[in-house]
């Protein structure tokens, strides 16, 4: 029996340890809003936070993640509205939204380790995270925004 | 021509709106249609009795805004208050006209319904108002969701007239009265997207998000070769992965491929991850069939020496032979766009529940109708017997106008006799996609003393689209022509284009731009090659070819030009436009005043399509060890009236990495017949740090009939960067994509 804490409740999976935890939340505990889009840790649409840590959840196994504290998009805030949710909506970022929750919670993650971060900061946090429609600029603006560094 | 009438609430309207509510259909039909069509309204509007104005949107949203873009102009006529309004996703049914969100149309094909049926309704309700008064209509009017008496300040909301306005007549066209733009109060403002923050939180809907009770996954094992067919299999192992229920073995398409399943081995499971390991588990032998040799090196070969051969003439002027042997200076060059992956973020994926003859599916699709078609000639059932609802799109770019992926869960749902999701894997996806054409062009251009063509060549072979519904197709089909290449409007008095055959080895889709892609590509990379060999400036020679401004018809002898399906009398090709888009960039961009220098300069490309004038400004710096940097890039924009700047400028902010991916990374290739790129790390898309770093988009205030912005910001991308790449480093990129090149 593996016990990890999903956005603040206590939960068990008795499952194939080996499964990814992207699946576990996706189709045994339905939270969707992290995404599939590789499985092979490519992309980035699957982002979550692991104690703390965005991790690529598609390929993190379900015992990897035992005993841990995991956050995904549906548990960042009560309102949507967290700095960067804020800075995401005013800056109209998402397009197909699809990748965004994974953008989102890399961006929290790099704004919690670098709260002034320079382009080359942003370039080398966010670059394992796609956008097919090419949401870039206004990525890179809206975590300037919630920063509060001007471009 | 369009018809706007009340709509009974019976039937499928009924769960959507209250007995009260004033219910208007509208609909839009080509005028030799509209006579004998039967009834086929294609938007709604309802206004409930507490003044909820519901709006029916039957377009797909994968991005562009549409869902939102399309109930602004409803709001707009009817003087609605826009935190009123909701919205109601259609269902696939042939009754809305066509759903098919593709080919960049959906403003430009409804940008005048959508405003009539507003205009209608206000009137209706103005007409209730005035009746309830007992007052002349015409001193009621709309304010905000009321209607306001003038002359006493008197006023009724929406919904206290909903019920006495559906008993108004619907007025005539020639009664509508519609805003001027100096009255537009949501057209041209910024307005949020109604998905936005949905979107910000993970709450939005996709099609890999969708559940429904007692429902299994499944994933598919396919033929590796485009064609192939099962010869055995050995499930054993599969079915020993916990979660694993059973497998299924689909018949593989009978040609042509249309949206047929392609045949395989699904493995159903109780969840996604024990149904791909399953699959995984499985042994299976196929036999390849007559693409089993197909090699994407010799297919390039091939198309190369088919575009430097006399082909089919699609478009001819003057005499190019004569001009060639007379002329003192010719220039020749030939051009290479590899296989392309549509690769959208969301992998093709559907849930469909065959139950008591009908299917009900879930699903990202760009064309509802297409499932129900699809489906229903897979499963021998009704059309009407499909009902497909439609999720957001994790991405389309076209692959998702395809119904392939439903098609599947729809048959794997009869077999299973339960609901089914399919749900294909990035490998499935890059190994089994309609890919974007590959395309070997050849140019050939005569010239006079100061530079300018005086005959120009355009060969170019490309396995077609056509093939998708003709096994046998092997020419371009006409709307492949008419993307940016019979269409050319250079002033150039000897022109011919010639297309050559191509084979079809997997199965071609249109992607994002389509044939303009690779069509932008040669014309504006030779533009720039004949500019330097003259020793001119591009902007200069560029506008000095194109010619004065004009309008040009476009009829090439023999061949009917296909102008996106509009006529030429209201969507001329118009040069005039086109020089307006290549100076704004070039002003914006600084053109004039940055020297090329530290391995940086500028590249530019100018573009029409989807009726849309588009120029590119790039800026590249390639560094000591010849990677690429862009850091910025100026696209100016004629694209006629636009309703929400801010999604015009992220179309073409997105456009512009979209085509950076085509020119900097693109690229699949196939050995003995199978695909041999199979996630992100070897097909790679532009991450932040390879896009551009800034793209500043200019739209030309217009008001000509709005066009196309989803994809019209794509062709000159991977030119301009070319281009600019050319004026840094003096190498000439005639192949991409530029990850295959040394730059320095």
């Amino acid at each position: 029996m593996i016990r990890l804490t999903v956005n603040s409740a206590p939960r068990q999976f008795d499952g194939d340890p080996d499964m990814p935890l992207l699946w576990y939340l996706r189709d045994f505990i339905d939270l969707t809003g992290s995404k599939f889009g590789c499985g092979m840790g490519l992309c980035g649409a699957c982002t979550v936070h692991l104690n703390g840590q965005p991790t690529r959840s598609c390929v993190t196994a379900m015992k990897a993640a035992a005993g841990k504290n995991v956050v995904t998009i549906e548990g960042l805030s009560a309102n949507g509205d967290h700095p960067v949710q804020k800075a995401w909506k005013e800056c109209n970022v998402p397009q197909c939204g699809y990748c965004q929750s994974g953008q989102i919670m890399q961006a929290v993650a790099l704004l919690k380790q670098k709260p002034k971060p320079t382009d080359q900061d942003i370039d080398s946090a966010m670059q394992g995270v796609i956008c097919r429609c090419g949401t870039y600029q206004r990525i890179r603006k809206a975590i300037k925004q919630a920063a509060g560094v001007t471009a | 021509m369009i018809h706007i009438t009340t709509v009974s609430r019976r039937g499928f309207l009924g769960k959507m709106f209250s007995a009260g509510a004033l219910v208007l259909g509208a609909r839009a039909l080509p005028a030799a249609q509209a006579a004998s069509a039967a009834w086929a309204p294609n938007v709604y509007l309802g206004i409930e009795t507490d003044g909820t104005v519901i709006l029916v949107t039957h377009r797909s949203e994968m991005g562009t805004g549409i869902r939102s873009v399309l109930p602004t102009l409803l709001a707009e006529e009817l003087e609605a208050d826009w935190s009123r309004v909701k919205l109601e996703q259609a269902i696939g049914d042939e009754k809305y006209g066509s759903q098919n969100t593709d080919g960049s149309c959906s403003i430009r094909d409804f940008y005048d319904t959508m405003r009539e049926a507003g205009a209608s309704a206000r009137l209706m309700l103005e007409r209730a108002a005035a009746a309830r008064w007992r007052v002349p209509a015409a001193g009621c009017k709309a304010q905000n969701h009321f209607i306001v008496h003038t002359a006493t300040g008197r006023k009724l909301g929406f919904g206290e007239l909903a019920a006495a306005a559906k008993q108004q007549a619907v007025p005539k066209k020639d009664e509508l009265s519609l805003k001027t733009p100096a009255e537009f109060r949501y057209i041209g403002k910024e307005m949020p997207t109604i998905d936005r923050d949905a979107l910000c939180t993970g709450r939005g809907v996709f099609g890999m998000d969708a559940k429904v009770p007692g429902m299994v996954y499944a994933s598919i094992e396919r033929s590796p070769v485009f064609g192939g067919t099962l010869k055995s299999f050995d499930d054993s192992a599969a079915k020993k992965i916990k979660g694993v229920q059973q497998t299924i073995v689909i018949d593989p398409f009978k040609p042509p491929h249309l949206f047929q399943a392609l045949g395989g081995v699904a493995v159903i499971a109780d969840n996604t991850w024990s149904a791909i390991e399953g699959r995984k588990a499985l042994k299976v032998e196929w036999n390849s069939g007559e693409n089993a040799g197909f090699d994407s090196a010799a297919y390039r070969k091939e198309l190369h020496e088919a575009a430097r051969r006399p082909q089919k003439v699609v478009r001819n002027i003057g005499d190019v032979d004569a001009e060639f042997r007379r002329a003192a200076k010719t220039h020749e060059a030939d051009y290479y766009v590899p296989l392309l992956s549509h690769a959208p973020m969301e992998p093709p994926v559907a849930v469909a529940e065959f139950k008591d003859g009908k299917v009900i599916a879930h699903a990202p699709t760009q064309n509802p109708q297409a499932v129900q078609e699809a489906v229903s000639s897979a499963l021998g059932i009704a059309k009407k017997d499909v009902i497909c609802h439609v999720t957001l799109l994790g991405g389309g770019f076209g692959r998702k106008s395809k119904p392939d992926h439903v098609v599947e869960a729809a048959l794997l749902s009869k077999k299973a006799g339960k609901p089914v999701k399919v749900v294909w894997s990035r490998e499935e996806d890059l190994r089994f996609d309609y890919y974007h054409a590959a395309a070997a062009m050849h140019m050939k251009a005569a010239m006079d003393a100061r530079g300018r063509p005086t005959a120009w060549l355009h060969r170019s072979v490309f396995p077609t689209i056509g093939s998708t519904f003709d096994a046998s197709a092997r020419y371009g089909q006409e709307f492949e022509m008419g993307m940016g290449w019979v269409d050319l409007p250079f002033d150039i008095p000897n022109h011919r284009a010639e297309n050559g055959p191509a084979k079809n080895p997997v199965r071609i889709g249109w992607m994002r731009a389509v044939a303009n892609i690779y069509h932008a590509y040669a014309i504006h990379s030779f533009v720039d090659e004949l500019a330097r060999a003259a020793n001119r400036d591009t902007v200069e020679y560029l506008l000095d070819v194109i010619g004065p401004a004009r309008r040009i018809n476009i009829e090439p002898e023999g061949m009917k030009y296909w102008n996106n399906t509009q006529p030429q009398e209201k969507f001329p090709v118009d040069t005039g436009r086109l020089r307006r888009v290549i100076e704004l960039a070039a002003e914006k961009s600084g053109w004039a005043k940055k020297k090329p220098g530290n391995g940086r300069a500028l590249g530019i490309a100018a573009h029409r399509s989807f009726l849309t004038y588009v120029a590119a400004v790039v800026e590249v710096e390639v560094g000591a060890n010849g990677q690429i940097r862009i850091p910025r890039v100026d696209i100016a924009v004629d694209a006629g009236v636009t309703i929400n700047p801010d999604r015009v400028r992220s179309q073409f902010e997105g456009a512009s990495v979209f085509g950076t991916s085509i020119a900097l990374l693109g690229e699949i290739t196939a050995a003995n017949g199978r695909i041999q790129q199979s996630n992100f790390h070897n097909y790679q898309v532009a991450r932040m740090h390879q896009a551009p770093y800034q793209t500043h988009v200019h739209v030309v205030a217009s008001q000509a009939p709005p066009a196309g912005v989803g994809e019209p910001g794509v062709p000159p991308i991977a030119p301009a960067i070319c281009n600019a790449i050319h004026a840094a480093t003096g190498k000439r990129i005639r192949e991409l994509p530029l990850k295959n090149h040394k730059l320095a």
